[in-house]
């Protein structure tokens, strides 16, 4: 991966504290799987930016290596690499997503 | 390009000889299976650690030759 693009990464994921990685937008998912995330998020009440893959191929490559994960979604908190889709609906479903939130003082 | 059940099962096991995995084809399509995959190995990673683990062992193919492998995994309770 290029310097600028990890650059470019880093600085998009420090900027938002809670950042989705997906295909399309979160009107308008391109792809089932973004659009479970995008759904769980908004069921919560929590507010999120996203970028959006498809319209940046640098970084819809470059995030994969980023993370060391195969592919989109992926949801960042603060900083951290919480999980792709499986991971994020498995969360939700037994509550740990709503914990996660509280921990990381955000409101859900 | 798509996968059969088998060649995933394959992949997991040589580096998880010991896994117990059942794997489901979602759609029928060779190209959209649902994994769940226990094993000792697990034990004291994080869920992002074991899926990464399970996406090495999948060597580069999920997401590429794979469009999606949903992973379920756990250690096995004692």
């Amino acid at each position: 991966m290029e310097q600028n693009t990890k650059e470019k990464i880093e600085n998009i994921i420090k900027e938002n504290e809670i950042l989705l990685f997906m295909k399309g937008t979160p009107v308008m998912p391109q792809c089932g799987f973004s659009a479970a995330v995008v759904g769980v998020l908004s069921h919560m009440g929590v507010k999120f930016n996203s970028v959006n893959v498809l319209e940046d191929s640098e970084i819809r490559e470059g995030i994969k290596e980023y993370s060391d994960w195969p592919t989109i979604p992926q949801l960042y908190v603060k900083n951290e690499f919480v999980g792709g889709c499986d991971i994020i609906r498995e969360m939700h479903e037994n509550g740990e997503l709503k914990d996660y939130f509280t921990q990381a003082g955000i409101s859900s | 390009m798509a996968m059969s059940a088998n060649e995933i099962e394959e992949l997991i096991l040589k580096t998880f000889p010991n896994a117990k995995i059942t794997i489901d084809d979602l759609r029928g399509d060779g190209d959209h299976y649902a994994a769940q995959i226990i094993t000792e190995e697990f034990k004291g990673k994080t869920r992002v650690q074991q899926h990464q683990m399970i996406y090495n062992a999948m060597e580069g193919k999920v997401g590429k030759d794979l469009h999606a492998l949903a992973l379920n995994t756990s250690a096995p309770k004692d």
